[in-house]
């Protein structure tokens, strides 16, 4: 179990326990947080779960894989912190993540 | 005005195993979609990428399965209608009256919505300035190349489609490419290619920039780029290209009075029918408890709506269930039997 924290665009913060083996994505969906699309279920073929990684938590989480950069290329204001959330999965290690999501997803 | 037993939206593998089921049990249908092919998310975000869990077919790619399921359609005359979105949605009596981007109308008493997330739009420039020029010189395709001619042509993106526009126009152009990072997902000759007219001074190459702001009045005069490290170069330009993919949008659908959840539509799970008598929404778009967005789920949901199409289609008659194996009538349907 880890508590995450999403920040939307606006500012608002929400921060909700996402179980473990669960992924940053389906906290937010599970949770109704807006600003995560996630249109094609987890599969990383859409690029709309797209999150920016605070400096210190990005290089602690596991890295990117194959291919999550590629699609990251289709994302919306993409950074050098931007992450796919479908991909980071929920370890008692993520205990306060803080994501932010970006003010669209496309 | 087309008349049609059912009309279906999309033409991915939901769509298509959909107009299978209802040709078989001896309805007409036609299909709609926004892309120039059949095939919806299996062909235009993974044709080469296998698929593992279609039952029966231990391994095959999107593009494969697509063709599978076009072959398993040759007996039937289906009507298909590519490169149109549906843009209306109306009740008329006791049918529904369906028009489309592309001029064409059908009357008809079941729609059946296979829209995986919706239709493909290209994926836009973020600053909201770029609107301006769009389709004027600022384009997401190409249509006709000629009007790049001894223009300055930046180009955004970094798979194949900016890569071969790049060399492709670095003929008869001047071209700048500009990509987010250094790793270009192109195919690695193109990219190679690129790399060469790189160095020859034919292509400009901007890693690590991304797309800031454009200035022109009338017409788009120059633009600047941003650095990761937020250094803005300005750039020279008539025209600019963006291939950033395809976004799905839920798009007109979301004005035809249908329960929705977010992107998704509520049906039940017997007839897979929405809130709405006779429209019906099967595969990734639509939502009931338990929904999983499976390719094997829109077989089962696109076999089911069929059934309820065919007592809106024929109030008259009565729907018997039939095995492919051993029913004469859907031996002749398939062509296997005179």
């Amino acid at each position: 179990m880890a508590k995450i924290t999403y920040i939307t665009s606006d500012n608002q913060t929400h921060t909700v326990e996402v179980q473990n083996g669960l992924t940053v994505m389906e906290g937010a969906v599970q949770n109704d947080i807006p600003g995560i699309d996630a249109d094609c279920g987890g599969g990383m073929a859409c690029a709309t779960c797209h999150v920016y990684v605070k400096e210190d938590w990005f290089n602690k989480i596991p890295k990117k894989e194959d291919g999550e950069d590629d699609m990251l290329d289709m994302a919306f204001e993409p950074k050098t912190n931007s992450r796919l959330s479908c991909q980071i999965i929920v370890s008692d290690e993520l205990d306060g993540l803080e994501v932010n999501i970006p003010s669209k997803q496309a | 005005m087309k008349k049609t037993d059912a009309l279906i939206i999309g033409a991915g593998p939901t769509g298509l195993f959909t107009a299978h089921q209802l040709k078989l049990i001896g309805l007409d249908c036609e299909i709609v979609d926004n892309l120039d092919k059949v095939g919806g998310q299996c062909i235009e975000l993974y044709p080469d990428k296998p698929i593992y869990d279609i039952p029966a077919v231990p391994e095959c790619t999107g593009e494969e399965l697509t063709n599978n399921l076009l072959n398993q359609l040759k007996p039937f005359d289906i009507k298909f209608h590519l490169s149109e979105r549906v843009e209306e949605v109306k009740k008329e009596d006791n049918d529904w009256l369906v028009k489309t981007s592309g001029g064409n109308s059908f009357l008809t008493p079941n729609v059946i919505i296979a829209g995986g997330v919706g239709s493909f739009e290209p994926r836009k420039f973020s600053p909201k300035e770029c609107e301006k020029f769009e389709n004027k010189s600022l384009f997401y395709s190409v249509k006709d190349k000629n009007i790049f001619k001894g223009k300055t042509v930046s180009i955004f993106g970094g798979g194949d489609s900016a890569l071969d526009w790049a060399i492709e126009l670095s003929k008869e152009s001047k071209v700048n490419l500009i990509h987010r990072r250094d790793e270009f997902r192109g195919a690695q000759a193109t990219v190679d290619k690129m790399h060469a007219l790189v160095k020859d001074g034919k292509i400009n190459l901007f890693t690590k920039y991304q797309m800031a702001n454009v200035h022109g009045e009338q017409t788009l005069e120059s633009i600047d780029i941003k650095h990761d490290n937020d250094e803005i170069k300005n750039l020279k330009t008539e025209h600019v290209l963006g291939f950033f993919g395809l976004i799905m949008q839920l798009g007109p659908i979301a004005n035809w009075g249908l329960n929705l959840n977010k992107k998704t539509i509520e049906v039940d799970t017997e007839k897979f029918e929405t809130n709405q008598k006779g429209i019906y929404a099967v595969g990734d778009i639509c939502n009931y408890p338990g929904k999983l967005k499976l390719i094997l789920s829109g077989f089962h949901e696109g076999a089911l709506a069929a059934r309820a199409c065919f007592k809106l289609a024929r109030p008259d008659e009565k729907y018997r269930f039939e095995f492919t194996t051993t029913s004469t009538n859907l031996l002749k349907r398939l062509g296997k039997k005179e």
